[in-house]
């Protein structure tokens, strides 16, 4: 592990005479955290309130598996088992899933990559925060107040005509919550577009920023339509006015399109930054510069506009045109090529790469593996013959847990790795990191992979009790589950007990190139002494003669001016 | 180096008022990008229902008076015009005029809200707010239903924008008589512009829409 030695500070000693002042001990006390403009330190609240919600949704999915191990209904009634499967996904996904990368790993290293000392509007910034601390409460109300059993799509009419009280709470705290999505996205796309340091042209910016850009676009043009699509739901419950009931000459299906019109490209939403993060990491630990560096970026933005015109696939069954289905069809089978753009230029970077399997590589790798098998079976889906035998069985959801559990989190955790020494200016356990990055990799494989076969055997979703001859896959799947809760533990082990006892990381751990490795880990309040001037590419890996500071030997050179 | 200069309106994270001005007007446009999102989701729905119940929608857009409508369409472009001078009042630094160019455009804020309360009041003794008081009687009166849910929701959506816009006025107005906008300096009151005038467009939308669905050829008042 030669690339994880420790270096000096890229400032000579004594050239500053606060150099151990840093974002973590400049100022203390809980207010300066409340009421912090410092995007590190908003960062770190979204860290841990996304973990909070992580916990919350981990619980619903235990009780689940639980539930499932017999064909009867003996741990939970069919009520609790759907208000536990609907407190899983809208804590999963609304709030750990969509904020998960942007807003903990983006806060943190977005401004610091382009040079900036934070983002454009650090006022939003916090604002976001506390729209997610709002709409996370309301939501949190409703689940303990008497729950909600919608499933986390609102569908009409088990949302309007179906449904006790709360659903208009947690449908408001969902609304809020977009409201933070927003602000974040308004606040990168402008923070990209005005705040890069002189030299920092778009082509030299890192990829994980055009991943975040190609986000922010989504987070705007998507976020208001669900945020008034679910507006209209909860008028709909409290007026009684009937703009999607069928009873009063509503539509229900409009609710689909008008939801699945965001919710599809909030897909990517969870999906994109992780590409961005899969980028860093490869290029890093193969000491190689991206393959095809514009084709990755172009393809980042392909899948935000793409997104947004495939929304139909998910309603292949609900009587909608034929036509309109075959062009969904079509349009969904074109979106799988910008993402294999993606896995081929990963994989071309690693070939003749320098290859070294620290844990955040043993992260990517994972994504890579699980993200492919998520996207390949997605194809299944998006052809209407075999998507009418598979449409709402455990096919379905083991497709999306490997896209959004084996893509998403295995990148949000990646990058979390990677950044961490960072974050905290700590390193963690590379064994405990490794071993936790091993479990919950096969602890994934034997969760969904089983659910794959039982969907294709005809179980559906959402139900809780099932016919006999699938109990021992169901079993299997969670002897899986099992595994993949204690690999997290293990990994929050790791991560937590770094902070006590780690190592000192140094300002590049790893012998990455990018602004963030070139400035003290913890950074400083304002990340950089003076704006520092670009004068070298993204992934300088291959170069000898590069401007940027050579791990170890303490020295730096013109590229950043101190 | 950055070239700070001695402004006590720039924030430091900028390295001078340029960026900082273009941040500010790039921001609010990608935040209108969101609004047009959010409208145009509101629009959507509305265009498949009048698609189904084109009846409906006719006789309902019948009951809404055009007077009034018209009326409060001529206050919004008036408000335009006055938010117009005062951003170039704010560009040239006359703060006495800016200050006069913002309190008309309250007023005439305030005025539309008026109006339309007036009309809200209306359909309320005429039985026409579903939810609240609805008593239409006609084989269509669901479909109307939903075309007056519609029109709440619609300009409903579209009042509170007013409102917040007017809150945003009061919010600016101590700073401008504090003498916070200057010629080199005035991009709060440039983007706050840009929010009223976006708001303004949506009315002008709203506003056929609503009101001029299957009219006569002659003015109904």
């Amino acid at each position: 592990m030669t690339t994880t030695s420790t270096t000096e500070a890229p400032s000579a000693s004594g050239h500053h005479a606060d150099h151990d002042v840093n974002y973590l001990n400049n100022e203390y006390g809980i207010k300066s955290w409340l009421l912090s403009l410092d995007h590190k330190r908003i960062g770190l609240l979204y860290l841990i309130m996304t973990t909070v919600f992580f916990v919350v949704g981990g619980i619903g999915a235990a009780l689940i598996r639980i539930e499932l191990m017999t064909p009867g209904g003996d741990l939970l009634e069919a009520d609790t088992y759907n208000k536990m499967f609907t407190m899983h996904g809208v804590a999963m996904i609304f709030f750990f899933l969509i904020p998960s990368v942007p807003a903990v790993i983006g806060n943190f290293v977005l401004p610091i990559m382009i040079g900036a000392k934070d983002v454009a509007f650090p006022k939003l910034n916090l604002l976001s925060w506390y729209c997610y601390m709002v709409g996370g409460g309301l939501a949190t109300f409703a689940i303990i107040a008497g729950g909600i059993d919608t499933g986390w799509t609102f569908y009409t009419p088990y949302s309007t005509t179906y449904a006790n009280g709360y659903v208009s709470v947690a449908l408001f705290g969902v609304f809020v919550n977009g409201f933070s999505g927003i602000l974040t996205g308004v606040n990168f796309m402008t923070t990209v577009h005005k705040m890069r340091a002189p030299g920092m042209t778009w082509f030299r910016l890192p990829l994980f920023i055009w991943a975040q850009y190609a986000t922010s676009l989504i987070m705007i043009l998507g976020t208001p339509v669900v945020a008034i699509t679910l507006l209209l739901v909860a008028l709909e419950r409290v007026f009684h006015i009937g703009i999607f009931d069928p009873a009063l000459g509503g539509d229900p299906i409009l609710f689909q399109h008008m939801f699945w019109f965001y919710s599809h490209p909030a897909v990517y939403i969870m999906i994109v930054p992780g590409f961005g993060v899969m980028s860093e990491v490869i290029a890093c630990f193969s000491r190689k510069r991206i393959f095809g560096y514009s084709f990755v970026a172009f393809s980042s933005l392909a899948i935000a506009v793409l997104g947004f015109i495939v929304w139909g696939h998910h309603m292949f069954t609900t009587g909608q045109s034929i036509y309109a289905g075959m062009v969904f069809s079509f349009l969904t089978f074109l979106i799988a090529v910008p993402t294999a753009v993606k896995i081929f230029n990963w994989t071309a970077t690693l070939y003749r790469g320098s290859v070294s399997m620290e844990s955040p590589m043993l992260y990517a790798m994972g994504f890579m593996g699980l993200f492919l098998i998520g996207g390949l079976t997605g194809l299944f889906l998006s052809t209407m013959a075999t998507d009418i035998h598979l449409h709402d069985t455990y096919f379905v959801v083991a497709h999306f847990h490997y896209v959004m559990v084996g893509g998403m989190v295995m990148a949000y955790l990646c990058g979390l790795h990677f950044w961490w020494p960072k974050m905290t200016g700590r390193m963690y356990s590379e064994v405990m990191a490794k071993t936790s990055a091993v479990l919950i990799f096969m602890g994934f494989n034997l969760t969904f992979f089983p659910q794959f076969v039982l969907g294709y055997l005809g179980m559906p979703r959402r139900y809780h009790v099932y016919p006999d001859e699938f109990q021992i896959l169901h079993v299997a799947s969670t002897a899986g589950a099992t595994v993949l809760g204690i690999g997290y533990l293990v990994l929050f082990i790791c991560l937590v007990s770094s902070l006590i006892n780690g190592a000192k990381a140094g300002p590049n751990p790893w012998g990455a190139k990018g602004l963030e490795w070139m400035i003290e880990s913890p950074p400083t309040p304002h990340n950089f002494h003076e704006t520092p001037v670009v004068t070298f590419e993204a992934y300088a890996y291959e170069e000898e003669d590069t401007l940027l500071p050579v791990p170890g030997d303490g020295q730096t050179t013109g590229a950043v001016s101190h | 180096m950055s070239s700070h200069s001695e402004n006590p309106a720039l924030q430091h994270h900028f390295d001078d008022l340029k960026q900082q001005y273009e941040a500010a007007n790039m921001g609010m446009w990608a935040f209108l990008a969101q609004e047009i999102m959010f409208f145009g989701g509101l629009f959507s729905g509305y265009t498949v229902y009048r698609y189904k119940y084109l009846a409906a929608f006719i006789e309902g857009s019948n009951h809404l008076p055009i007077f009034w409508g018209a009326l409060n369409t001529v206050v919004l472009i008036a408000s335009s015009f006055t938010v117009a001078m005062a951003v170039r009042a704010a560009q040239l630094g006359r703060a006495k005029s800016l200050f006069n160019w913002i309190i008309s455009t309250m007023v005439l804020g305030v005025a539309f809200l008026g109006i339309k309360s007036i009309e809200y009041a209306d359909k309320y003794h005429h039985g026409l707010i579903p939810g609240a008081n609805f008593t239409y009687d006609s084989p269509m009166a669901g479909q109307l239903k939903i075309f007056f849910s519609f029109y709440f929701v619609m300009t409903g959506m579209h009042a509170l924008h007013m409102i917040i816009g007017i809150g945003l006025m009061i919010w600016l107005i101590p700073k401008i008589r504090r003498g916070a906008f200057t010629a080199e300096y005035y991009s709060p009151i440039e983007n706050f512009g840009l929010y009223w005038h976006f708001v303004d467009i949506v009315w002008i939308f709203l506003f056929p829409l609503l009101y001029l669905i299957g009219r006569e050829p002659w003015i109904q008042l």
